[in-house]
């Protein structure tokens, strides 16, 4: 059954498991949390494509497969278009009477990692989106290509060491804004935008929900804090997404019709962005002194957009 | 259900519309495309069949090559019959996923209008493109005129979905000289075609939720090798089915299809191996040496280049005293492709015949029946002589200077 209205997670975790527990993703990675909350949050069928990246390579190695579900995998870059691609068969063999079981909802769902969706993707994602077809896209974003031992990705923050832009003598790391590419899906005319975190799982299934019973092309970008390349001990994967909901680095809301902004999450006790940093061995060189005015650049950048969210809200525009 | 087309016993199509004729009467139910020269009429007429209604199928206009086969793929994995056409540099952009869709055993028909790779940038046709194709696991059949292009693809649509084949087909046909020349042809009627190419029976259906499959999953060292080697087992082992499709296809057109074609070459003494339009200059250059200067001269064609007929290319050339096998893509520091395999084969025959090679019309360069008939004498002297009187490698209608690689190494 479908979790239409979740009390518990014990009953989350015992629902309908379709995406099976025996793959090899890092103990502590969240995108097994996510990806399973996605797959229990409906009863339709579910066809399924991943880009390459950690989530692919770690529930598809022959002759194993984590899937219980219509799955594909193509390349890094297209999954939303090897998706795209189904959807399109699907309602050419649904119009002629050739499916299996014509009646069946089915629902369509792509997933990729920040380096397949906001670098190597980039084009794949816009040129699905802008055909408008059936399917929810979710962005596993973890910061970095961890699949290939933590390189910085255009949603890389300011300010991490990846091995790609380290941090040394002369240097703190990334130096370049995170991609900001909920609104540049929501400018796509999509018409469902959400950024979700699993800690708050509510409102994650209930996105994930609004997502797929939305016709057209929805995006979602959901904060999957990864253990291996934000240096963080496996256990503390909430605990860390806490921080990063609390501190604000990544604020939950929805844009609906590319408009209706709805903040899905306001913290009571907002925590400093210092505090979620000091937890991540990514951010450790920027407690130097000579590196200060980076967490404090931050700082403003995150104050500035939570402003800009709320007024957006407010407005309705 | 789809509007009826009017058809005429004989039309007059070019390659491009002969080829979207047979998409047409395949029902082919997606067709992901993005359209580049020479190979674009063949998804304009498609999408103009769907707007029209005489095609009940989905038309995805993506934003690139790359996506045109990755949504093809997800397509043909979701269970139907599918199809695109390219050229070029669109082919080579969606070469990652074309070695993604043959390992996936994917039953996709792509129509390749040839034209030649850039740098420099050229429209026109050579064979780079179904060269750059030609190890990534798909069967390629090449068409040397409209007529074929429109067979070979309904026959490319019964040979992929065939299920002990499950590939990807390519139909080549040359860029501009076929795709943009209008020619008769002789259309089957749409009952006859479709009954011909059958109805689409998928295999490990991504829409049959009743058994999940997963495709595209990651083998390492363990299992890639057994995969690859059945891959190749699979390409080898359609060759049977490609000849009984073809002898299926005479029954209904009456028009017979052979992996490789030979044309005069019962009694020749040299011979021309080519591919796609130059077979027919090279045919009309060997009838005209036999009837004015008596050389014996014939003609072999690969129908088929992949997979490629290692057998029927050496049967057909055994006997023949000097072969001059013509590649028409740059060959980028070696001999040409086509002429190492073809030597390949000739290798395995007792009499070893002379092999030589000839780089030619790159980019479009005209290749004339004079220059068909010179590269005849060249075989007929050095089958006179018993061995190879000029360079091994020659570049064919070249400006400027002789250019030309080896020599035969005597003692």
């Amino acid at each position: 059954m479908a979790i239409t209205s979740i009390k518990n997670l014990k009953e989350f975790s015992t629902n309908n498991d379709r995406f099976e527990g025996a793959h090899t993703l890092c103990p502590g990675c969240a995108h097994s949390m996510i990806v399973r909350e996605l797959m229990n949050c409906t009863d339709d069928n579910l066809v399924i494509s991943s880009n390459t990246g950690c989530l692919e390579v770690s529930t598809a190695v022959y002759p194993f497969t984590s899937w219980d579900t219509s799955w594909i995998h193509i390349g890094f870059e297209n999954a939303a278009t090897a998706v795209s691609g189904a959807e399109a068969m699907h309602k050419a063999r649904k119009r002629k009477g050739t499916l299996k079981d014509n009646d069946a909802p089915v629902k369509f769902v792509a997933f990729g990692g920040d380096g397949s969706t906001y670098d190597i993707g980039f084009q794949w994602l816009s040129g699905a989106v802008e055909r408008g077809h059936d399917f929810t896209y979710i962005c596993l974003d973890n910061e970095n290509y961890a699949n290939t031992g933590g390189q910085r990705s255009s949603a890389t923050p300011i300010g991490a060491t990846t091995t790609t832009a380290q941090a040394g003598s002369h240097s703190y790391g990334k130096k370049e804004k995170k991609k900001d590419m909920v609104a540049i899906m929501a400018a796509h005319g999509a018409p469902y935008v959400a950024q979700l975190a699993p800690n708050k799982w509510k409102s994650m299934a209930k996105g994930f929900q609004k997502a797929l019973e939305t016709e057209g092309p929805c995006f979602i970008n959901t904060v999957s804090p990864c253990c291996t390349e934000w240096k963080f001990d496996p256990k503390d994967t909430i605990g860390i997404t806490d921080l990063a909901t609390d501190s604000l680095m990544f604020p939950v809301y929805e844009i609906i019709d590319g408009h209706e902004l709805n903040i899905l999450y306001r913290p009571k006790n907002i925590i400093s962005v210092e505090e979620y940093m000091g937890a991540q061995g990514r951010y450790k060189h920027l407690f130097k002194p000579e590196y200060r005015h980076v967490i404090d650049q931050v700082q403003k950048d995150v104050d500035a957009y939570w402003d800009y969210l709320q007024r957006r809200e407010e407005a309705r525009i | 259900m789809a509007e009826k087309y009017d058809l005429q016993e004989r039309e007059v199509w070019d390659g491009n519309f002969a080829a979207s004729q047979a998409l047409r009467q395949a029902q082919v139910d997606v067709v992901a495309a993005y359209p580049i020269t020479p190979s674009t009429p063949i998804v304009e007429n498609y999408g103009s069949y769907v707007a029209n209604g005489y095609i009940d199928g989905e038309f995805v206009m993506v934003e690139s090559e790359h996506a045109a086969m990755s949504g093809c793929v997800g397509a043909s994995a979701a269970g139907g019959r599918v199809s695109t056409a390219t050229s070029s540099q669109g082919f080579a952009l969606m070469t990652e996923v074309l070695y993604q869709a043959s390992g996936m055993r994917l039953p996709i028909v792509l129509n390749v209008v040839n034209r030649a790779l850039a740098s420099p940038l050229n429209v026109r046709g050579d064979h780079a493109d179904m060269y750059l194709g030609r190890d990534s696991g798909w069967i390629q059949l090449d068409a040397f005129n409209a007529q074929e292009a429109y067979d070979l693809a309904l026959c490319a649509f019964r040979i992929g979905e065939h299920h002990d084949v499950r590939l990807p087909v390519m139909v080549h046909q040359d860029g501009f000289i076929t795709s943009h020349t209008a020619q008769n042809v002789y259309p089957l009627p749409d009952e006859v075609a479709y009954n011909f190419v059958g109805d689409f029976k998928p295999v490990d259906d991504m829409l049959d939720f009743s058994r999940p499959v997963t495709y595209g999953a990651q083998t390492e060292e363990d299992w890639h090798f057994e995969h690859k080697a059945r891959q190749h087992k699979a390409l080898m082992d359609s060759r049977p089915i490609i000849d009984g499709v073809f002898a299926d296809f005479e029954k209904v057109s009456g028009r017979k299809y052979n992996r490789v074609e030979s044309y005069d070459m019962e009694d020749a003494e040299v011979a021309i191996v080519a591919l796609g339009t130059t077979v027919e200059t090279a045919r009309v250059a060997a009838k005209e040496l036999r009837a004015e200067e008596g050389i014996k001269a014939g003609v072999v064609a690969i129908r088929c280049f992949r997979p490629f007929p290692f057998d029927m290319v050496r049967d057909s050339l055994e006997n023949v005293k000097s072969v001059a096998v013509l590649d028409r893509s740059s060959p980028g520091g070696a001999m040409g492709a086509f002429f190492n395999e073809v030597s390949a084969a000739l290798y395995t025959t007792p009499n070893r015949p002379l092999v030589t090679n000839f780089i030619y019309g790159l980019g479009g360069r005209d290749f004339s029946i004079s220059e068909a008939k010179r590269i005849f004498k060249e075989q007929k002297a050095h089958a006179d002589a018993g061995h190879i009187t000029t360079d091994i490698q020659q570049f064919s209608g070249l400006r400027g200077p002789h250019l030309g690689f080896f020599q035969t190494k005597r003692g």
